[in-house]
Order: structure tokens, then C-alpha cells, then sequence
């Protein structure tokens, strides 16, 4: 089943599968940056343990939504959110909530590697930290667990007290992916994750992915629509700041049911 | 035939002066026929790309020498002012030898003279060490409220008054801390650390003695004062190099803004923080007027840090004028000290950035 939700005129909440539960959902959202009016009445749901894809041109809103998930916005004064978004029903939107705790509920991949200026195990270490207290060996063994989970245990298991700046970027990304997959979090946003990457890399994440989405429930912004077909199980296609279509990745991408989502996925614009 | 075939062989620069000149002769002709023609003309211009290729050439040489020269310039400067410190302290050198260390008392006019260097060697790294003890956390706190805490609009305000701290000069500090932070300090901050420390082991002796006017403490104050908008500004401007997306993966952790300051902020910038902090000591090490102004004098060197001291460079301000001799001589080797005392400074200064870098992995 797919719904289109373009505008005020779709439906309150887009539910796509009724056996998968959402994990997080977005009512009536709308964003400001400043004056500008950057996503208008987004409504959509993201479903637990499934990979679901934002696509659309430059500029559309789709990274603007991910930082919705986990109030990134919230660090820059003049950006302010409109709506609901629930987290396992709760909102996440209020004001009084505790944005550390949130962060670490749903961590965030961004487009270029960040690895934090510390050796490679502090990179891990440093945000479990944050949240428990573990004696050395039982940090090792978290530290091993996530950098397994990352993909990157074979390539840096000599080296864990280089620094994270002597990786290579496809290594760095996957030390990033790690060291999000280490706060254990429920939700992980990745935001164009493999635009700075070569094609290797590019697959090796995208594997990642794929094995990753049997724990957490993952949202992932990208321009590359084969990737978009690739790795999601549900696609959004976004343009001017509204969400067109919304529907099962196979379905959107092979008979999608607006006109604009056609044209943008056969490379008509965009 | 390829235009870039024809020009194989000629260095890019060579080849620039031939082909201006050709598209000048044919406008509007296609790529092949320029490539045709500046082949044919490759015997009538060369006349004129020796030229100018010779103007390039005296240019560039021209260059060279003017940067080689100021260069040189640093170097001769540097080597002259030490070899003209060691001759002048020659004398001194030969008399005290290295009891000049270590002997505090300072007796010009005795006969002989007496002359020692301690007191104004303690007094200078004394003064300065407190004085980085407050401005290097004051500074640093300033600059982190700066970038990351304060609300856009008072950020401009807060900064240019830090800048204009920087401009004040220093003789105009040595006076406010004459009239008025003195007396301040000697009838209120002074008499409650006495009281609070009274009667506790070494503490007791180290904020000890009656209040004073003109101590170390008051100065290395105004050194703190004076240094402050160097560390700030220098932080400031370091800290606004880290991209933001850093900061932002930090954020998306958990991490509080502390967090993200302590663990992110201050390592990716500790190279340009040290270095502002490093160029602070440097200047509190070296200042003079504002010190000469409310150190007080005294080459007595007394545990208490609101007793009068020296340092070195008050001591040559207060003393050369009338000072001939063994006396002026002393003076030259107290200011070779503390040349060599600033060289030590800046080494070490090096080799923790080093030693910080190895520990992150570099």
C-alpha cells in the first residue's frame, strides 16, 4: 500500500505496512530556518528494524529531517520545528526533554567522517562512557563489539592507539558507524553517509547497513537512488520541502504513483 | 593537429607569451589554424618570448634575494643582539661566575660590590607562573562563552572590548595598578587570604606577612590583566576553526556542551591554545613598565607572595640609568638571563606539543 502525502491534503500519519510498528513518526512537521520555510506538514512513519530511504534534489529538506530525529537543529538559534514526532509514542519535540539521553537514543552518521581527535579506541570509548561505567576489560570488550559491528575490527585491531585522523575516509566512516553503534543506541540516522567515499567503501558501508537493520531501526538521506534501492526497504521521495510519495522501495521505484516522483527517479529533474 | 602536441617540449609559462600573442594576430580563427600559426611563429616571437621570459627571470631572481635578505636580516639581528649582551656582561660573568645564581643579595654600592641574580629570577617566574595560573582558565573560560555559549548578538560587543584590553598600554596599566587596584587589594584581597590561611602549615606562610601596596601579587595580577586578551583572542579564533559538523557528531553522542568542549573542542585546537598561552608567558616573562610600577623593588626574597620583589626586567628598568660598571655589566647579564630564560620557556613550550601529540597518536 502506498500513500501519498503531498501537502496539507494527505492523510495524518502515513502508515505503509501495518505489521511492521513504527518506531518514529512524524505528525504535521514543519520547519523553519528563520523566514524560510523549509519542510512543510511532513507527515510519515519509520518502521522498527527496517532501512528507510530519503531521496530527492538538493536542497528538498531531507537532511533537514533526519535532524529533526534527534534535535540537531537544536544547537543553531533561529531554526524552530512545528508538529510532533513520536519515539516509541513519546515527543520528542517537548522542550523539557533531555537531549543528551535522546542523542544517545538516536545517533547520527554524518556525510563526511568525523572521527573525534583521539586514538582509535578512545573514538569508541569516549561516548560509552558518557553513559556507563565499565570496568577496563569489560570497555575492551565493547570497544572489540562495536568496532566488529562497524566492520573495522580486522583493519585496526593492531592499532587501536593510533589516532582516528590516521585512517583512511572510508575506514574513518566505518570508525564513525562504530563508534554510534557503540552507545547502543535504538535508532541510528545516517545522513548521506557514503558521498565522500569511493565505490568499495561505498559497498562495504551499504553491507554494513543491511546487517546492522536487524537491531536498530535506520533512516538514510542519500542522493544516489541505486543506493536508495539498494539498501532501503521503504523510500520517501522529498522535493521543495514536501514529501510527495511514500511507499515500499520496489513499489516507489517501479511504478510510483506521482508524476514528479516518476520524472525524478528516471532523471527527468534533479 | 593537437595544439598541446606542438607545445610539448615548451614549459606551460614559455608557451603562454607565444599563444596571447598569436590570438591577438587571429581573431576568430578556429583552435587548429592558432595551433598552425603559432608554429610559424615560433621564429619571429621568439625574439620576443626571450624577452620576456628575461623579465621573469630578473623578477623572480629579485624576489628571491628580497625574501633571502630579510631572512638573513632575522638572523644577523638575533646573533648581534646575544653577541652584544655577552660582551657587555662580560665583566660580570668573570667576577661572580655562577655565584651570580645563586646569591640573592644585590649591593651595588658595597665595597665590593655584591651583585646576584636570585631574587630578580625567582620574581620574574614567580609573577609570571601566577599570572598564567589566572589567565590561562580565565582566558580559555572567555573564549569557550564566546563561541559556543553566548547568544549571537552580545558576541561582537564582548569581543572588541577583549581586543581593546590588548591596546591599552602598559604604562597606563602600571598606574591604575599603582592608584587604585593596589590600595584595593592591600585593604581587602590581601587581609582575607591572611585571615583564611592563618596558622595553616605552608600556605599560612606563602599568603603570609602584612598587606602591601606594592607586592608580587599585585603585579602578577596585572601581568594576568595584561596577558588575558592574548590568550582569549588566540583561543577564540582556534576555536572557531573546528568544523562544525565535528561538534555536531560530538552533540549527537550525548555529549553536554562541557563535554564537546573537553573532549573535542580543546584537543582539536590544543596546538593554537598552548601557542596563544605560550605567547602570553612570553610577554609576561619580558613586561616591565607596569611591573617596575607596583613590584615594589625589593631584592629580598620573602615567602610571602604579598611581599615586594623584582623581577628582571624591573630591575634593569628601575637601576640602568645610574648604573656604571660592574653594576650596568650585572645588568647586561640579568638581561642575557632572561633572554635565555624566555629560549627555555618556548623549548619546553615545543616539546609538550610534541610530547601532546604523540599521546593522541600522531
Amino acid at each position: 500500500m502506498t500513500v501519498v502525502a503531498a501537502g496539507a491534503s494527505g492523510p495524518a500519519l502515513a502508515v505503509i505496512d501495518p505489521d511492521v510498528p513504527a518506531k518514529v513518526a512524524a505528525c504535521n512537521l514543519n520547519f523553519y530556518y528563520g523566514q524560510h520555510h523549509a519542510l512543510k506538514n511532513i507527515n510519515l512513519s519509520i518502521a522498527t528494524n527496517r532501512v528507510t530511504a530519503f531521496i530527492g534534489p538538493s536542497g528538498c529538506g531531507k537532511s533537514t529531517l533526519l535532524r529533526i530525529f534527534n534535535r540537531m537543529y537544536d544547537l543553531y538559534p533561529g531554526q524552530r520545528v512545528e508538529g510532533r514526532v513520536l519515539l516509541d509514542n513519546a515527543n520528542i519535540l517537548d522542550p523539557k526533554l533531555d537531549l543528551n539521553l535522546l542523542r544517545a537514543r538516536v545517533g547520527m552518521v554524518f556525510q563526511k567522517p568525523t572521527p573525534f581527535p583521539m586514538t582509535i579506541y578512545e573514538n569508541i570509548a569516549f561516548g560509552i562512557r558518557l553513559y556507563e561505567k565499565l570496568s577496563k576489560s569489560e570497555m575492551d570488550g565493547r570497544v572489540e563489539k562495536a568496532l566488529r559491528d562497524g566492520a573495522l575490527w580486522n583493519e585496526v585491531k593492531d592499532k587501536l592507539n593510533a589516532s582516528g585522523l590516521s585512517l583512511s575516509g572510508g575506514q574513518q566512516q566505518r570508525l564513525c558507524i562504530a563508534r554510534t553503534v557503540a552507545v547502543r543506541p535504538e535508532v541510528i540516522l545516517f545522513d548521506e553517509p557514503c558521498s565522500a567515499l569511493d565505490p568499495i567503501s561505498t559497498a562495504k558501508v551499504e553491507e554494513l547497513i543491511a546487517e546492522l537493520k536487524t537491531h536498530y531501526t535506520i533512516a538514510i538521506v542519500t542522493h544516489n537512488m541505486q543506493q536508495a534501492a539498494r539498501v532501503s526497504d521503504y523510500t520517501s521521495f522529498m522535493y521543495l520541502g514536501e514529501m510527495i510519495e511514500f511507499g515500499p522501495t520496489n513499489k516507489l521505484f517501479t511504478s510510483p504513483s506521482d508524476r514528479r516522483t516518476q520524472d525524478y527517479i528516471t532523471g527527468r529533474f534533479g | 593537429m593537437p595544439l598541446h602536441s606542438l607545445l610539448d617540449g615548451y614549459e606551460t609559462v614559455s608557451a603562454i607569451p607565444n599563444m596571447v600573442f598569436c590570438e591577438t594576430q587571429d581573431k576568430g580563427v578556429g583552435v587548429t589554424d592558432i595551433a598552425v600559426h603559432s608554429s610559424a611563429m615560433e621564429s619571429a616571437g621568439s625574439c620576443d618570448r626571450t624577452r620576456a621570459l628575461n623579465a621573469f627571470k630578473l623578477g623572480d631572481r629579485a624576489f628571491y634575494w628580497t625574501t633571502r635578505i630579510s631572512a638573513m636580516l632575522v638572523l644577523t639581528l638575533l646573533g648581534g643582539i646575544i653577541i652584544s649582551l655577552v660582551v657587555g656582561s662580560w665583566p660580570a660573568i668573570v667576577e661572580f661566575g655562577s655565584s651570580f645564581l645563586t646569591t640573592q643579595r644585590w649591593a651595588p654600592s658595597a665595597e665590593p660590590p655584591v651583585l646576584g641574580a636570585l631574587s630578580p629570577v625567582y620574581g620574574t617566574i614567580l609573577t609570571s607562573v601566577i599570572a598564567m595560573m589566572i589567565a590561562i582558565p580565565a582566558g580559555i573560560g572567555i573564549a569557550i562563552f564566546l563561541t559556543e555559549l553566548c547568544p549571537l548578538w552580545a558576541r561582537p560587543p564582548i569581543g572588541m572590548a577583549i581586543e581593546l584590553l590588548a591596546g591599552i598600554p602598559s604604562i597606563i596599566y602600571g598606574m591604575w595598578g599603582f592608584f587604585i587596584l593596589g590600595p584595593i587589594l592591600a585593604n581587602t584581597v590581601q587581609p582575607f587570604f591572611i585571615d583564611l590561611f592563618e596558622g595553616v602549615p605552608i600556605l599560612g606562610s606563602i599568603f603570609g606577612g602584612p598587606p602591601s601596596y606594592l607586592s608580587l601579587f599585585n603585579a602578577s595580577l596585572i601581568l594576568a590583566i595584561m596577558v588575558l586578551p592574548f590568550i582569549t583572542a588566540i583561543s577564540r579564533d582556534v576555536f572557531a576553526t573546528v568544523p562544525p559538523v565535528l561538534k555536531e557528531a560530538a552533540y549527537g553522542v550525548g555529549c553536554t556542551t562541557w563535554e564537546v568542549v573537553r573532549h573535542v573542542v580543546l584537543p582539536y585546537t590544543r596546538v593554537g591554545v598552548i601557542g596563544g598561552a605560550m605567547l602570553a608567558l612570553g610577554r609576561a616573562l619580558g613586561e616591565t613598565m607596569a611591573v617596575t610600577f607596583i613590584i615594589g623593588n625589593s631584592f629580598r626574597i620573602s615567602p610571602s607572595i604579598f611581599a615586594p620583589g623584582t623581577t628582571i626586567s624591573a630591575a634593569i628598568a628601575s637601576e640602568f640609568a645610574e648604573s656604571d660598571g660592574l653594576h650596568q655589566s650585572s645588568l647586561m647579564l640579568l638581561g642575557l638571563l632572561l633572554f635565555v630564560l624566555t629560549f627555555f620557556v618556548l623549548a619546553a613550550a615545543r616539546l609538550m606539543l610534541l610530547r601532546l601529540e604523540k599521546k593522541a597518536g600522531k
